[in-house]
Order: structure tokens, then C-alpha cells, then sequence
């Protein structure tokens, strides 16, 4: 062993961070699956700046990547126990996430004065300039070069070369956390094996990258990070929240024996979703990348007219071009599901980075009295449950479903174990049949869920007129009365409300009997569990309960919220869902509110639990 | 075997006495009669504006939709299943002004819907405010000096996004539109029928020109594939090319015979004559009716759903169990 010693740990936190054209979000991405392969659990963050490619070298062009890795995962971590710095840009933008004693590799081909002046520096010392602390324990590498080096007898250009550094920092993260490069080199054959040139160099480079740290007897400690514990038996991949999702809208239509159709408009963060249903042709989907936002959900609803499981993906600004048809799908009663991967607003806002800023919208955010059911993922994975359950409520229900999940949860990527279609719960798509066919206009219902019972184009018999108008409540004619509009709006309010009877109830975790409640729903879910442990384990009794159901609310909501003493509603906004409650049960609620377009820090949450 | 009375609803028509609707809405249950697509396997789609009430007074599924939109939910509804028949209604307030942009995306991605833009020059159903189809100086309750904006020619829009099929029809000239509607039906692609139409309330006599039977004689010119463009109530009046325009002739004056009349050609991909012949106006040419241009291609929907079969045949996976095979996994 070449290193001083060896440190063991439950978990550990690693920051990726350079110029958006150094390959950082690859590099990370390898490492979280190497780490999950050999038996971790694992969270990813990745950061990304917005412009496509902000000029190189500057501040405004760093991209990162981060992953946690180890067991009892919950977050991608507060805090990095390693940061890999490609620039010194990188290091400017990212020095402040590293532990006192954290580990610091970073390219020092990078720190001469041009480059140091492009990223803004004022002095010749970066470290002493950014406050670095002396108990850090740095790793100065000359990556840059020693890439050239390794390709020398290549024939590269010396961009091409340059291409291939962040492999020669992979491999020096793979010595330091004892990762075979056997498997490393397997996951290279995956992404370049169409080109056998590029998979040689890369795998050259990132060869000689772990020798460099087995060989040059780097006075740092490398680590052992245990597996996981507790973790069900089964197969496993490591998912990102989007590709979950658009799983899990394939796993509803095979599940509910509907094809399923996408119509929507590339928008970061949600084009991800796009992007892998429109490659599983082989699965039957049919995509349609439309003119704009709102020609995305307007071909949903034709589609969900037309029987098919019908679904639009979007962010902030395009679930407000989508409000008005959200609110014909609302009226028309067809089962639609919209899903909105949040990000930084209002209007353009921050495209990349995560908020949980549209709750509101997704809930009230159209003209007249027009309930949807509004759901939330809270991991990258269960955005898979999430999508499917969403699909279940629309076709059982006939009426619009909002997904929220966000840029976090979306690009972020867990582990997930794989499920079988058969394990999944059955879909009922409640469609009219032939009990329904004496009269049927487009109002027939079932008298106790007043579900529509629904028929499409194609069903002999049921040929109705629908719209967006308000229709007599018996016979589906446009209406304006004012006591049949009343009766409509209830209709629509009851079928909405009465989805509480479909879904679960609402669980408290960490210790129940605590007088202080924790609320959170969404994607905080993972920084909140930690920061209940945290308390629980330092003593301070703390209870946690999360929501994946906001409206309409899971029935036991109430009950819960009254048994304790102090509630604290916790959120990346500034107090939605904090809104929402105090008008559904009214009461006295704490906030804890973050909008920096961060995911939440659990240290800082348990700080701040501390003081209530 | 359907008669128009069969795809008629039971739902009172609630337009003014007078108002152009009620021809074209009479020519379209006609039309549909005589293609004979049973009604349950129909769908027509409407925006808002008076000519989208259609939907509410055909036996067919009817979908009356929001404002502009209906392109766009039309176009759902036929890439979802194109089995089914798609018919969209629409206003030129609702198809130019508010749904501008999906109508020229489902005229560019050619999806196979057959489409009436009522064009009656007004918006009627808010009472009374210019459109983008009103002449320039129009004088409306939102213009009262006058309009000081140029007008769409929907032809134009048609050809400009590279539309495939482009009718003219007028309201109270039942056969023409009878025929276009047919035609429509036909065409696969999206096939834009105008429908010039009158409002009696606010733009009465928009089309006095060609109001008559007798004007429509000697002002229009109904075009069909592969015959002459002949009209004149004496069929002697003609089309030819006179450099790069059109001109009027009369056949057996100054030596010019039916062969040297212009014979429509409806299938050229070039849109330069259509589009030469789409704008003709009056008073020194005729209108053009009739199908101006209709060529034959692939639609949008055929080509979504040949796309699927092609990757489902050379496909590994086929089950959702199997695609998830495909991810990199291992056992914990």
C-alpha cells in the first residue's frame, strides 16, 4: 500500500468539478455505477451551468457532478470528503463544499496565470485567496500533461488528448477508493465501444491514472466504504429520476393494456423524458415533439380522447403555457397526465437549477374552480412509482394528473431495484361499457365516484360531443344555469376529493411519539430522513412526515398534523405547501425555506430543528 | 350506406338565421354521407369561435376544444389512432389569429386531418372585431378608423408551411363544397378546405362578389384535376400563362382555342401556380374554387406509426421485463 493508511467509512461524498467540456457529468456517472456495482448505495447531483457552453475557463462555465456513495444513502451529501478540481475556475466555484479535512485533487497545469485570470482571481494564490484550510489535504496532479504523456504515441490531436483527462482522473479516484479498473474499463467499452479508438486512449489514460496515484505514494489516506446494509434482495441498476419516470409510464401502459403517447416540447430539465420514451419505439410509444408547450399537452388531450394513456412532460414555464388546456382536460374529464420537473422561477428563472416553486400552480393555477390531482416523486427511483401512480389515478379517475418532480430528482440518479411488470399493482382504465350505452353523452358517471365513465372514438354506440363548456350535469348539453353549473363544479370538486379513498396513508417516520413534527413532500424527502435521524440519534425526539400525495391529501393528514405539539413545514420555496396545509387543516405551522436553487443541506436542517 | 341525416346530432343549431354556417355544416354532413365513414369512427374537432359549434350538431364523436387549439388536439387524436377519420373546424380568428402556429405545424408535418377554416372576415362570437383575414381599411367595433393591417391569404399560409392540399369553397355553393369536402376526405395529409362564408350580423355580404349563381359563373373558376380552367356562364373564358402571370382569355378571340387554356394540374409538389392561381381576385380575374392543390405524399401519422413497426420487426425487446434486461445491473 503506497498511501499512509486506510480509512474506513459508512459513506463518502465526491465532487467532479471543471469546465462543461471537461466530461465531468461521465466521469461521475461512472464512478456512482462502479460504487453501486461493488455494493453501494448511491446519490448524484449533478450541476450544470445553463449556457451551453459559457466561455472556457470562466466561473460561468463550471459544471459539477456529485455523488454519495456508501450505505443508508439518502442525499448526494452536505458536504465532499474529495473534490476534484479540473480548473481553477472549478476551484473557485466549488472550494466551499470540501470537509476541513477533505481531500483536494486538482489539475495544476490549470493554475497559470491565464487561466487564473479567466476565472477571476485576484492574486497568485488561489488557496490562500479562497481561504482554504491548512488541514486540507491537497493532491496536486498535473493532469493535463500527464494525459499528453500518456497519448503521446497515440496520434491524437492535442484536443482530443486533452478530451481524455477526466479518465486520468477517474483513474486516480479509482485507486483512491480501491475500485477495480477491470469493471471501469468494462462500463468504457459501453460508451465508446462504437469507437475503438477513442475506448483504447480512454482506457490508456485512465489506466495510467490509477498507477500514477498506486505508484507515486501519495501521501493520502484512500478508503474502504462499506455496503450497503438492509437493502432488499434483487437485481439492481442505478437509475436518473427522468429515465425512471418515462419507465414508469411504460411499465402504466403495459399494466393497463393502453398505448401510450407523449406529446411535449424540449425544456430542460424535463427533455430527458422525451428523450428516452422516443427511443422505445420497440415498446410501441409514440412521441411527438410539437411546435410549442402548448401544442404538447393539446395532443395529449386529443390522444387521451382518443383512448390512449396520454401524457405531456414539461418544466415551470411550460406548465404555465399548458394551464388553460389542463383546464379543457379538467372540464372534458380525460385522463391526462402532465408532468413538471421543477426548476428555479418564476419564467425563465434558473433552467437548470432545482426548486420546488410550481406547487401552487400545479394545484390552482388555472381559470375557474379546476381540481387536479397533483402527486410528487421523492427519489430519483420512485419517480418510476410515482409516474406509474400517477397514470393509475388519471385512467381510473378520467381526469388530469400532475406530476411534480424536479431538476434534483431528474438528473439526480439512485438506485433502484429492478421490478417486474408483474409485481407492478394493476391498472383498471374505467371505461364505459355496454351498461352505459342507453344515453350516454359525455357526463354518464358513476353516481359514488362520479368518475366519467369514458368512451372513445371507435366505440360503436357511444358517440358523444364533449368541450369545454359547462354541460348540463344529466344529459351532457351546453348549459349556463347557474344551480347545474354549482352541481358541476361539486361534481368535479367530489371526483377529485374522493381519489383520498385510492391512495395511502400518510406514514411518520423517525420517532412518532416526538412533540415536534418535520413536514416535507417531494424531493426533500431524502435530506429531511436524514435530518430526523440525525436529531433522534443526538437525542432530540423528531418525527418526520412526507408527502407524495398533495391533493387532494392522504385522509389520515389531519390527524397526524393534530398530534403534535409543533409542526415545521420544510420546503424549497417560500411556503407553499406551508399555504396549502394551513388551509386545508388550519393550524399553526413552522417554515423552513431554502430557494438558492440547492437541494435542501441537512446539517443545515438539523441546526435550524435545533432552535425550534 | 349512410345518408346526411345520419350524421346529423339532435342538438338545435343556434346560429343566426342567415349565417353561413348552417350551408357548410348542411354540405359536410353530405359530404360524409357520400364517403361513408360510419359515424362512430369519425372524429371532428373544433377551437372556440361560432363556426366551432359544428361538432355539437354531428352524430359523430365531436370534441368542441378551447381557443386555437384544435389543430393541436386533432392532431393528438389522429397520431394516437389513425384509423380513425379526423375532421377539424375552424374559424379564421381561431385557425389564423390564436392557433396560428399549430395550424401551420399540422400543415407542415402533413398529419391526416381534413380541415374547413370558415373564413367569414370577422370575429362574430365576441361581436364584431376585425380578423386576420379582414381587408386592409376594414371598419369593425375594434377598428372603427379602419384596419391599418395586412391580411392573411390562408393559401398563402398553406403553401408558405408547405401544405399539401389547398380547396376553395363557398358557403351557399353546395356542390363545390360538397366536392371539396370529398376531395378533402381523400387527400391524405392535412387538407385545408376554405370555406369563404358570410356573417350576416357583422361582415353581411364579405363575398357579394360571388354571392350569386350567375356571378359565381363569370367571377370564379371552379378548378379540377387534369381539365381546363375554363368558367364564364358560356364556358368561354379561360386561364393561360402570359410570362410569369395569368391571364384571362376568351376562347375563340383572337385565334385562341380550348387548347391553349392552362389544363390543372392539382399534384405538382411546385406550389408556384396553385399559389398564383390560390390569389387570384377580383374584378379582372376570377376566384379560384375547387381543389387548388392537392399532392400526393406521405402523412405525418402513417409515417409515426410505419416508423414503429420498422424499429418493433428489428427490435431485441419486446416486453417491458425485457427492457429492463437491457440496463446494466447486477445482484445485491
Amino acid at each position: 500500500m503506497s498511501s499512509k493508511d486506510k480509512t474506513i467509512c459508512k459513506d463518502v461524498t465526491i465532487r467532479f468539478c471543471g469546465d462543461s467540456g471537461d466530461g465531468m457529468q461521465l466521469t461521475g456517472t461512472l464512478f456512482s455505477n462502479l460504487s453501486a456495482i461493488l455494493g453501494n448505495e448511491i446519490a448524484t447531483f449533478p450541476d450544470y451551468p445553463a449556457d451551453m457552453r459559457a466561455p472556457q475557463g470562466t466561473v460561468g462555465g463550471v459544471s459539477g457532478f456529485q455523488v454519495h456513495v456508501g450505505s443508508g444513502i439518502h442525499t448526494p451529501g452536505d458536504e465532499a470528503d474529495v473534490l476534484v478540481a479540473m480548473n481553477c475556475a472549478a476551484l473557485k466555484v466549488n472550494h466551499k463544499i470540501l470537509k476541513k479535512c477533505g481531500v483536494l485533487i486538482f489539475d495544476t497545469d490549470s493554475f497559470d496565470e491565464k487561466n487564473m485570470e479567466k476565472a477571476g482571481y485576484k492574486t497568485d494564490n488561489p488557496f490562500t485567496e479562497l481561504g482554504i484550510s491548512e488541514t486540507i489535504q491537497l493532491v496536486p496532479v498535473a493532469l493535463t500533461s500527464l494525459t499528453q504523456k500518456s497519448l503521446e504515441d497515440f496520434g491524437m490531436d492535442n484536443k482530443a488528448v486533452i478530451r481524455c483527462k477526466n479518465m486520468f482522473a477517474l483513474g486516480l479516484i479509482c485507486w483512491l477508493f480501491n475500485r477495480p479498473l477491470e469493471q471501469a474499463i468494462h462500463f468504457l467499452g459501453g460508451k465508446f465501444g462504437k469507437k475503438p479508438d477513442l475506448l483504447k486512449a480512454n482506457t490508456k489514460v485512465l489506466t495510467d491514472g490509477y498507477n500514477y496515484g498506486n505508484n507515486l505514494h501519495l501521501n493520502i489516506s484512500t478508503f474502504e466504504v462499506n455496503r450497503a446494509e438492509n437493502l432488499p434482495k434483487g437485481r439492481y441498476t442505478i437509475i436518473a429520476g427522468n429515465k425512471a419516470t418515462a419507465l414508469g409510464l411504460i411499465a402504466a401502459a403495459k399494466k393497463s393494456g393502453k398505448e401510450l403517447f407523449l406529446g411535449s416540447y424540449p425544456i430542460t430539465p424535463a427533455t430527458d423524458i422525451m428523450h428516452e420514451l422516443t427511443a422505445r419505439k420497440d415498446m410501441g410509444v409514440k412521441v411527438v415533439q410539437c411546435e410549442d408547450e402548448i401544442a404538447g399537452v393539446c395532443t395529449t388531450l386529443g390522444a387521451a380522447f382518443a383512448g390512449d394513456l396520454a401524457v405531456t412532460s414539461t418544466s415551470g414555464p411550460g406548465l404555465s403555457l399548458k394551464s388553460e388546456a389542463i383546464g379543457l382536460g379538467v372540464m372534458a374529464e380525460l385522463p391526462i397526465v402532465v408532468i413538471d420537473v421543477m426548476r428555479g422561477g418564476p419564467s425563465t428563472g434558473l433552467p437548470t437549477k432545482t426548486e420546488q416553486t410550481d406547487l401552487l400552480q400545479a394545484i390552482y393555477g388555472r381559470n375557474g374552480e379546476c381540481p387536479c390531482i397533483v402527486i410528487a416523486a421523492s427519489s430519483s427511483d420512485n419517480c418510476f412509482d410515482y409516474a406509474f401512480e400517477a397514470c393509475r389515478l388519471a385512467l381510473e379517475n378520467n381526469t388530469p394528473v400532475v406530476l411534480l418532480t424536479d431538476a434534483y430528482l431528474g438528473n439526480g440518479s439512485a438506485l433502484w431495484r429492478l421490478p417486474k411488470l408483474a409485481e407492478l399493482p394493476e391498472i383498471h382504465p374505467h371505461v364505459a361499457t355496454e351498461a352505459h350505452k342507453e344515453g350516454y353523452s359525455a357526463v354518464c358517471r358513476d353516481a359514488e365516484t362520479k368518475v366519467r365513465h369514458l368512451a372513445f372514438p371507435g366505440m360503436e354506440g357511444f358517440t358523444h360531443r364533449n368541450c369545454g363548456l359547462e354541460r348540463d350535469a344529466n344529459k351532457a348539453n351546453i348549459s349556463t344555469d347557474g344551480a347545474n353549473h354549482a352541481k358541476m363544479v361539486e361534481t368535479r370538486a367530489a371526483k377529485v376529493a374522493q381519489v383520498a379513498n385510492q391512495i395511502p396513508e400518510l406514514k411518520v417516520e423517525g420517532n412518532a411519539d416526538a412533540d415536534t413534527l418535520v413536514i416535507g413532500w417531494g424531493s426533500t424527502y431524502g435530506h429531511l430522513l436524514s435530518a430526523v435521524n440525525t436529531m433522534n440519534e443526538e437525542g432530540r425526539a423528531c418525527a418526520l412526515a412526507h408527502f407524495n400525495y398533495i391533493s387532494p391529501l392522504p385522509k389520515n393528514t389531519e390527524e397526524i398534523i393534530r398530534k403534535y405539539k409543533k409542526v415545521v413545514v420544510c420546503e424549497l420555496n417560500s411556503g407553499q405547501f406551508a399555504t396549502y396545509l394551513r388551509s386545508q387543516v388550519p393550524g399553526e405551522y413552522l417554515q423552513y425555506n431554502k430557494i438558492e436553487g440547492q437541494p435542501f443541506n441537512v446539517g443545515q436542517i438539523v441546526e435550524f430543528l435545533k432552535t425550534i | 350506406m349512410f345518408t346526411a341525416k345520419d350524421y346529423k346530432s339532435d342538438q338545435q343549431v343556434r346560429w343566426c338565421p342567415g349565417c353561413g354556417d348552417h350551408a357548410v355544416l348542411n354540405s359536410l354532413h353530405k359530404a360524409m354521407a357520400e364517403v361513408g365513414v360510419p359515424p362512430h369512427e369519425i372524429a371532428v374537432i373544433s377551437g372556440i369561435g361560432c363556426s366551432s359549434r359544428l361538432p355539437h350538431y354531428m352524430s359523430t364523436y365531436g370534441f368542441n376544444t378551447i381557443h386555437g387549439r384544435g389543430a393541436a388536439i386533432a392532431s393528438g387524436v389522429k397520431i394516437a389512432h389513425p384509423e380513425l377519420t379526423v375532421w377539424q373546424v375552424s374559424g379564421d380568428g381561431d385557425c389564423l389569429a390564436i392557433g396560428g402556429n399549430h395550424f401551420i405545424h399540422a400543415c407542415r408535418r402533413n398529419v391526416n386531418i381534413n380541415m374547413l377554416i370558415v373564413n367569414n372576415r370577422i370575429y362574430g362570437l365576441t361581436k364584431g372585431q376585425y380578423s386576420p383575414t379582414s381587408p386592409k381599411g376594414f371598419v369593425s367595433k375594434s377598428s372603427p378608423f379602419g384596419t391599418v393591417e395586412r391580411p392573411f391569404r390562408p393559401a398563402e399560409l398553406v403553401m408558405g408551411a408547405r401544405g399539401t392540399f389547398f380547396a376553395r369553397t363557398l358557403d351557399v355553393d353546395g356542390p363545390t363544397s360538397v366536392m371539396v369536402m370529398k376531395a378533402a376526405a381523400e387527400h391524405k395529409g392535412y387538407a385545408v378546405c376554405e370555406c369563404l362564408c358570410n356573417c350576416v350580423i357583422f361582415n353581411h355580404g364579405a363575398h357579394n362578389w360571388i354571392a350569386t349563381k350567375e356571378d359565381r359563373l363569370e367571377r370564379t373558376v371552379v378548378l379540377e384535376h387534369g381539365k381546363p380552367m375554363i368558367f364564364g356562364k358560356d364556358r368561354n373564358k379561360g386561364l393561360v400563362l402570359d410570362g410569369w402571370n395569368l391571364k384571362v382569355v376568351t376562347i375563340g378571340e383572337n385565334g385562341v382555342t380550348e387548347n391553349d387554356i392552362l389544363v390543372h394540374d392539382a399534384t405538382t409538389e411546385d406550389p408556384t401556380l396553385h399559389l398564383k392561381l390560390a390569389l387570384m381576385d377580383g374584378p379582372d380575374m376570377p376566384i379560384a374554387m375547387g381543389v387548388i392543390r392537392a399532392v400526393p405524399t406521405e402523412c405525418y401519422d402513417e409515417a409515426v406509426h410505419n416508423q414503429i413497426k420498422e424499429v418493433q420487426e428489428k427490435a431485441k425487446c419486446h416486453t417491458f421485463d425485457e427492457l429492463l434486461g437491457t440496463l446494466e445491473q447486477w445482484d445485491m
